[in-house]
């Protein structure tokens, strides 16, 4: 296998299922350039938490779009400003700062751990809704339906309303795809903004309700936001509204998904947790680990000539950090292919690090040990009816497109 | 014989741990994980198991957490005896003994000291008996504090604008009552972070509402009839009337017992090697007593050799596990302590976090943020190099700066990062009042792409 091959088996969807081996190749040049204009891969853990703390790299939609130019990230700059993931400080502090008073503490401490009833209340009727199947699709019948009630309720946004936005999520979602990006035509790049555009002004009806008569959700916060950090405008409520109602759900879907698959490949897990529910915090910290949702962050820039491993990745440079292969780097991890979940430090790079780690991840947390738990201690004998399953093209946010699941019954 | 003595000492030595907190628990913790299995013996004045410090002065004075409820959680089973309430008085070093207050004496065969500091009172004995009279270093300590605030004092006076001192006044404020804190320097934290910071440090009290009074002294307190405190009187002959004084002038070392001893203990601490071993009174390494802690004075390769004591949460648990490792082992595993100092606080809403020894600094860059806004990362440069750097409100930058200090990079800081303001694009003097310059000389770095392959590197000096 020649070097020059290797970024694009990263994108290649041959790879999608099982793309560990290739991601221990990647390591073995830990900061891999292949051709002029194309990124820097990083794929060894201390590097990418390093590079993940470190002030020289830019998370900025306009410093990526200078670094090579494409239609997509055109057509994000224009109609919505970037939402914070998009931002550098001090944009981005400020921002997600007013995010967060309505998201967390110290402001909302208990906004999420006070949903767990009403999540293990969704799941519930979930579950009850298929009493009488023996085989399910768990992305399109579980995985997918709870986080996205979950998300609708904490924003503010009717569920009913679902079948319209996910016309618009799906398009969006695909543009984090570099292969996709790559391959883009007018068509693609002009539907993809109309899907932005269309969302945002969707919002934008909710929002206007809400500053009108506020309610108990985040929409409403946002939009009442009054802190030392001032408030958002409009603007800056719906593209952050945009980007909590896509991140919100679409990761925690292939965590449920990639955390089922891995434990009914692990049976001796899934037993286990079938009746010691507290397990499920190891598990999903060490699912974060083994399968983490976002598998890559491709949107970094180097604003200064920066050395790793004596390398100088020179201004202006693209950076890949493969997140999901530094979770496997055996210079961190003993055993770093074993799923293991009594491991003793359970780290992981699952959430990204630094000013932009997670911001949902205390919620996409408590939804995958409510989901895998419940999951554990209804299904009657689960097994997986194809292995590997069936998977998204993504390569960024990589999970499977279905999961089919045989049981005996329902508990 | 060497190799038979450690496998016996391991199996059926006897090691007994004076000072029962942080770093004598976590040392414990170490000494069983990593499989000691002979007799341990833990020593310690206070009554209580091992509790943690910091919250003392946060949460607990808040009335978030209890004074009774900040124990420090067992990582590891340590099955030790555990000789609590009851001083150490003496050490013999010759018979490898020590003495305790109430006149037992245990042997042991390696010794590790972690007695810590205790809070420097108020030098005017009778002054510091009077009522409202307070020190903040312990569980009593605190608890007292706590329930004198929880009375609604008209006037809280804080003597001393240290790390403390200020975390003292924040709490007051936080709960609505008047303070007022007096500092030497010209601003609170000058002596931990310079009179750039301390400025920006002033500034977040004053706007607070706190009563700050810098360049004076406090000359004396004054007591009512009955022995409670009622004003302090300050160098520029103004009187503040308060009901609660809090003493905060820094700590001494917890090192009296050892008097005698021929350990080369004192007020600045016990001198020991890299390898955590306390030097005699001649300077020469004693191979069975060892030190961890804020007691502990070690040279830090990275800072110039010098003798670092540092009173950081983080160093105490640091030093405590090499200690422990390298009380059990063969002289070829032994660990030096190489641990990056690191100290946080939280004041006014903001959190302070420092790497590095920013007093070695002779300059500041402001190299993130920006210091009007108070949330800003600041870079020490000490000949040529990095050697520390602080933030507000900025800490997950932090472990960049301390990758860079451990390579030594270069200061002026010139590389650009995201949110560089003009005014951090040149050094200015960190204004520290008495600047120590260490001598010059060759520098070491840490190098190593990995915290697990980390080595020393030696650079000759240039002439
Ligand atoms: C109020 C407060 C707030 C703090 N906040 C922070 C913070 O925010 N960040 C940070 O990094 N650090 C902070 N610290 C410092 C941190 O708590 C110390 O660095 C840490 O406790 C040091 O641990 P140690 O075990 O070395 O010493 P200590 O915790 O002082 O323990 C020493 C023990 O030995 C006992 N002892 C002393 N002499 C004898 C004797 N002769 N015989 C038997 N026992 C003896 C003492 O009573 C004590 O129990 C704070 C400290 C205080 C007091």
């Amino acid at each position: 296998m020649t070097q020059a091959s290797l970024v694009r088996q990263i994108t290649d969807f041959a790879n999608r299922a099982d793309p560990y081996p290739l991601y221990e190749e990647l390591r073995r040049t830990p900061v891999l350039h292949e051709e002029e204009g194309g990124p820097y891969v990083i794929s060894s853990y201390y590097d990418i938490e390093g590079l993940l703390h470190d002030p020289r790299i830019s998370s900025d939609a306009a410093n990526l779009a200078a670094a090579g130019e494409d239609d997509i990230s055109q057509a994000e700059n224009t109609g919505l400003p970037p939402s914070f993931l998009r931002l550098d400080p001090p944009e981005h502090d400020r921002l997600r700062r007013i995010a967060n008073s309505a998201f967390g503490p110290p402001h909302r401490p208990r906004r999420v751990e006070n949903m767990r009833g009403e999540m293990a209340g969704i799941v519930t009727e979930l579950i009850d809704g298929l009493a009488d199947t023996r085989q399910i699709d768990l992305v399109d019948q579980f995985a997918y339906p709870f986080p996205v009630t979950v998300i609708c309720r904490l924003l503010g946004v009717p569920r009913d309303d679902e079948p319209r936005f996910r016309s618009w999520v799906d398009p969006l979602v695909a543009t984090l795809d570099p292969e996709t990006r790559k391959t883009a035509d007018a068509e693609f790049v002009k539907a993809a903004q109309e899907a932005r555009m269309q969302l945002g002004m969707y919002l934008a009806g909710l929002v206007e309700e809400r500053t009108k008569e506020p309610r108990d959700d985040l929409l409403s916060d946002l939009v009442h936001s009054q802190g030392p950090d001032g408030s958002m405008t409009m603007m800056e409520v719906l593209s952050t509204a945009v980007l909590l109602l896509i991140a919100g759900h679409e990761t925690t879907v292939n965590l449920i998904t990639n955390g089922m698959l891995t434990l009914l490949r692990h049976p001796d897990v899934l037993q286990r947790l079938r009746t010691e529910p507290g397990l499920s915090v190891r598990i999903v910290e060490e699912l974060l680990r083994y399968e983490p949702p976002v598998q890559i962050v491709p949107q970094r820039t180097c604003i200064a000539d920066i050395e790793v491993r004596g390398v100088t990745i020179p201004k202006g440079s693209r950076l890949w950090l493969v997140l999901a292969a530094g979770n496997r780097d055996p210079e961190r991890f003993k055993e770093p292919g074993r799923f293991d979940p009594d491991r003793e430090d359970i780290q992981h790079l699952g959430f990204g690090s630094g000013i932009h780690s997670c911001f949902g991840a205390p919620l996409a947390r408590l939804e995958t040990q409510i989901a895998l738990t419940e999951l554990a201690r209804r299904l009657e004998n689960p097994r997986l009816a194809e292995d590997p399953p069936p998977y998204r093209q993504n390569a960024v946010l990589r999970g499977p497109r279905h999961l089919n699941i045989t049981f005996d019954a329902w508990r | 014989m060497p190799a038979d003595h450690v496998e016996r000492l391991r199996r059926e030595g006897r090691i007994v741990i004076v000072g029962a907190s942080l770093a004598g628990l976590r040392a414990a913790e170490t000494l069983r994980a990593e499989g000691f299995a002979g007799e341990l013996t833990l020593i310690g004045d206070e009554p209580y198991e091992p509790y943690d410090r910091p919250p003392l002065s946060k949460s607990v004075l808040l009335g978030k957490a209890s004074p009774l409820h900040t124990e420090l959680p067992h990582r590891w089973e340590v099955d030790a005896k555990w000789r609590l309430g009851v001083a150490a008085a003496g050490l013999d070093l010759t018979a490898g003994r020590v003495r305790l207050a109430d006149g037992d004496e245990v042997e042991y065969d390696r010794l590790l000291i972690a007695t810590g500091v205790r809070a420097r009172p108020w030098p005017k004995e009778e002054e510091a008996r009077l009522d409202g009279v307070c020190l903040l270093r312990t569980r009593e300590d605190a608890a007292d504090l706590y329930r004198r605030l929880r009375a609604g004092p008209r006037r809280v006076f804080v003597i001393g604008a240290g790390f403390a001192g200020s975390e003292v006044a924040s709490a007051c404020r936080e709960m609505g009552i008047a303070v007022t804190v007096a500092e030497r320097a010209g601003a609170p934290l000058v002596g931990a972070l310079g009179g750039v910071i301390g400025a920006v440090a002033a500034g977040l009290q004053t706007e607070n509402g706190v009563d700050l009074r810098t360049h004076v002294t406090v000359t004396s307190l004054e007591g009512d009839p009955v022995g409670r405190v009622r004003a302090v009187h300050l160098s520029d002959e103004s009187v503040v009337e308060a009901d609660v004084v809090v003493v905060s002038l820094g700590s001494l070392r917890n090192t009296e017992w050892l008097a005698g001893s021929g350990l080369g203990a004192g007020p600045r601490g016990i001198a020991c090697d890299a390898g955590c071993r306390a030097f005699d009174f001649r300077g020469i390494v004693t191979d069975d007593v060892f030190v961890a802690g804020d007691v502990a004075r070690s040279p830090h390769a990275l800072f110039g050799y010098q003798f670092l004591s540092l009173e950081h949460w983080g160093n105490a648990v640091a030093q405590a596990e090499t200690a422990a490792h390298n009380m059990i082992c063969h002289g070829a595993e032994r660990r030096p302590h190489l641990w990056m100092p690191a100290f946080w606080s939280s004041m006014f809403g903001v959190n302070i976090k420092s790497v590095g020894v920013p007093p070695m600094g002779e300059q500041l860059m402001i190299t993130q943020g920006s210091l009007a806004e108070r949330r800003f990362v600041g870079v020490y440069g000490h000949q040529g190099r990095m050697i520390a750097a602080v933030s507000f409100d900025n800490t997950r930058w932090l472990e960049f700066y301390q990758r860079q200090i451990e390579r030594g990079a270069p200061f002026p800081v010139e590389f650009p990062t995201m949110d560089r303001r003009p005014e951090g694009l040149r050094p200015v003097a960190a204004d520290f009042p008495d600047p120590s310059l260490p001598t010059h000389g060759p520098t070491v770095t840490l190098s190593g792409y990995s915290p697990a392959d980390q080595q020393l590197v030696f650079h000759p000096a240039r002439h």
